[in-house]
């Protein structure tokens, strides 16, 4: 039972994670009948929601923005044999940086501020993987366990600032006060409108465009790059990386520097893209959804732009669900995250067995 | 600060190390058979909501007890089967676990209750009242697993053979001994603590289920299992510890004490995360988990 399951590339790549998805679904079905409600009008009003208007598009994309860059950062540590479950701490620490860079500098115009803003998020971010990372690399703490503690660290700070020390002294909100104007990325139908197209407004914004880029990037890195062997021999094997010359520790800080700076991503489309200023729980539990995004996308940037894009119609669906059946809270996403994840991760090896004895029966007469 | 004060934050210590304690020892037999689990969180919470609804429905906190034990053991189970017949990532199946129990009972409570998630409120026979000294009986359950969990891994046949195949399943299994049916035991045990922790959440120390109530609790309990190198006396110690830290935070909320001025209440809450990241770089000691914790049992090789 434990020699390697052979089966083609294909059906390994895609079809198993479609089956564990699929089957992700029914059982989320499931739940919303024993809540008695009828799975395929949810279903219908999560589709018309999500993709069923421009508007419902954009949203849909916003969030999808979201996920790419957490998904990536979940995968890059992925391939280096680490699990990073700290892109909560790793997003709400690039929102810091945000918040200091922008406000702290609002006399320079936009083209300079933007991209400070952006290098702000990513060092923050990478900064608060890089302790963990290193922790894991020479001291042999394990990074899961430190990443949750980080996760939490973050959280307890950023109220702390946020209450004591950058609110507005007149506000109530624990909230900074707004972001220099010239900071804020473009809205989408703002940039559509400069070329005269008119578009359905919404919070999407170009931060897509450099979700998009980094997926390529990432994918270049991995692939195609010296270091990305690296990474990723690291990953199957630390020992082998040793006789080839390669520093696991070294590999390993890396990893989870690329990784906290993607996961800083979030903080960019995030506050630079749409809230414009810094405020409490603004990752919305999105690090963790990242995970089932990078294990359904197989860690490949392809398949991590389109888990991104599935969980961006179910956070905008879910939404728009929410509001026609309100017995069917935005909750739901979360209970299909968490199936996802306990089906496309921990019981793949049930899925891939599943999938090669089908493929393995004789074909039947008529097939 | 006077006598009182002392007592009244001694008092709320033990209340608040009360359901660490349940979670930590959880993760502390699961953990010392090899079974990694960041599901304390996940088991605690669906356990507090069914507790909580069960209690409402059939009138008796007892019977919360009882479903509440019952929801966790499932929630084990399903880690069980994960890590343990499918020798899946025991690290993904705990954050899933974690995800589903958010999730599900969320929705499953608005859906019964109409109240955001809430159950209504518990009285009279439906929650735990004072047993002793003003504490409820799942108090003193809870603290007596102390001991138990010191007995029988430390003195038993069972707890010995627990042990090793948390270090060196292979040689357990060359005794002939089943390390999945060990596993399983352990993961079950850890779900009927994570019960009754999640349990004396909603049904004794609040009269009700709110949603995401553990609020992080299972997750100080992993850190307060490290703190306490995976021993029992140690967890109580640890748990403690942590629950002392809390009600100190919250005695200390807009006080200012003489010389230093007013201590941010978040400094204190990130002390135990603080303290557990300084252990685990081996600054000041060394923690050590179980050999085997994390890595699936093959037989064939």
């Amino acid at each position: 039972m434990s020699a390697p399951i052979e089966m083609p590339k294909w059906a390994d790549t895609i079809l198993v994670p479609a089956v564990s998805v699929v089957t992700a679904f029914l059982i989320a079905g499931l739940v919303v009948l024993s809540i008695g409600e009828n799975p395929l009008t949810a279903t219908r009003y999560l589709l018309q929601g999500s993709l069923g208007t421009g508007e419902g598009l954009g949203f849909t994309l916003f969030y999808a923005t979201d996920f790419i860059f957490v998904g990536l950062a979940v995968a890059v540590a992925y391939h280096a044999g680490l699990f990073n479950i700290g892109g909560e701490g790793q997003a709400t620490l690039a929102g810091l940086g945000i918040a200091l860079a922008l406000n702290n500098l609002p006399f320079l115009p936009g083209f300079l501020l933007i991209p400070i803003g952006i290098l702000a998020a990513a060092a923050f971010g990478a900064a608060w993987a890089a302790i963990p990372g290193y922790l894991q690399a020479k001291r042999g703490s394990h990074i899961v366990i430190t990443t949750i503690m980080f996760n939490w660290l973050a959280s307890v700070l950023i109220v702390y600032l946020l209450v004591n020390v950058l609110r507005e002294p007149q506000s109530m909100s624990p909230e900074t006060r707004a972001f220099p104007e010239a900071s804020q990325i473009p809205f989408m139908h703002d940039v559509f409108a400069w070329f005269g197209v008119t578009i359905p407004a919404s919070q999407l914004n170009l931060t897509l465009v450099l979700a998009l880029i980094s997926a390529y990037l990432i994918w270049l890195l991995i692939y195609r790059s010296r270091l990305g062997y690296a990474i990723r021999v690291v990953g199957s094997n630390p020992t082998a990386a040793v006789y080839a010359g390669i520093s696991p520790a070294r590999i390993i800080i890396i990893a989870m520097v690329l990784s906290g700076a993607l996961a800083g991503g979030l903080a960019v489309n995030e506050l630079m893209g749409y809230q414009h200023r810094l405020l409490l729980e603004f990752t919305s539990g999105y690090g963790f959804v990242g995970i089932a995004v990078a294990l359904m996308g197989r860690a490949h940037p392809v398949g991590i732009i389109l888990a991104s894009l599935l969980f961006g119609i179910l956070y905008q669906g879910g939404a728009e669900l929410a509001f026609e059946q309100p017995a069917i809270t935005r909750d739901m996403v979360v209970v299909i995250g968490g199936i996802i994840i306990l089906f496309a991760g921990a019981l793949d090896g049930l899925f891939r067995r599943l999938v090669a004895h089908l493929l393995s029966r004789p074909k039947l007469a008529g097939a | 600060m006077d006598l009182g004060i002392l007592a009244t934050i001694l008092d709320s210590a033990l209340r608040l190390s009360i359901p660490l304690l349940a979670a930590c020892l959880a993760g502390l037999w699961s953990e010392r058979s090899g079974v990694v689990d960041i599901g304390l969180e996940g088991k605690m919470l669906v356990a507090a909501a069914a507790a909580a609804a069960a209690a409402y429905a059939f009138g008796s906190a007892w019977v919360g007890l009882l479903f509440g034990i019952l929801a966790s053991i499932a929630f084990a189970l399903i880690h069980g089967f994960a890590s343990i017949s499918q020798r899946g990532n025991q690290i993904v199946s705990g954050v899933a676990i974690n995800m589903l129990a958010a999730g599900l009972t969320a929705i499953v409570g608005n859906a019964w209750y109409g109240q955001g998630g809430r159950t209504p409120p518990l009285e009279g026979d439906q929650r735990f009242g004072d047993f002793v000294f003003g504490h409820s009986v799942l108090v003193y359950v809870t603290l007596l697993a102390v001991p138990v969990t010191w007995f029988v891994l430390g003195r038993t046949r069972f707890g010995l053979r627990l042990r090793a195949v948390g270090e060196n399943p292979a040689a357990v299994d060359t005794a002939g001994i089943s390390v999945a049916g060990l596993r399983y035991s352990a993961v079950v045990i850890g779900g009927i603590l994570c019960g009754i922790g999640g349990t004396y959440l909603s049904v004794a120390q609040a009269a009700g289920f709110l949603p995401n109530m553990t609020a992080g609790r299972g997750f100080i309990a992993l850190a307060a299992l490290i703190f306490a190198k995976w021993r029992a006396w140690p967890a109580l110690g640890a748990c403690f510890l942590f629950g002392l830290l809390d009600a100190i935070a919250n005695q200390l909320q807009g006080f200012s004490l003489p010389g230093i001025g007013e201590i941010p209440v978040q400094a204190i809450q990130a002390l135990p995360y603080l303290m557990t990241v300084i252990l685990l770089a081996g600054v000041i000691g060394k923690a050590i988990p179980p050999r085997a914790a994390g890595v699936p049992y093959v037989k064939e090789r």
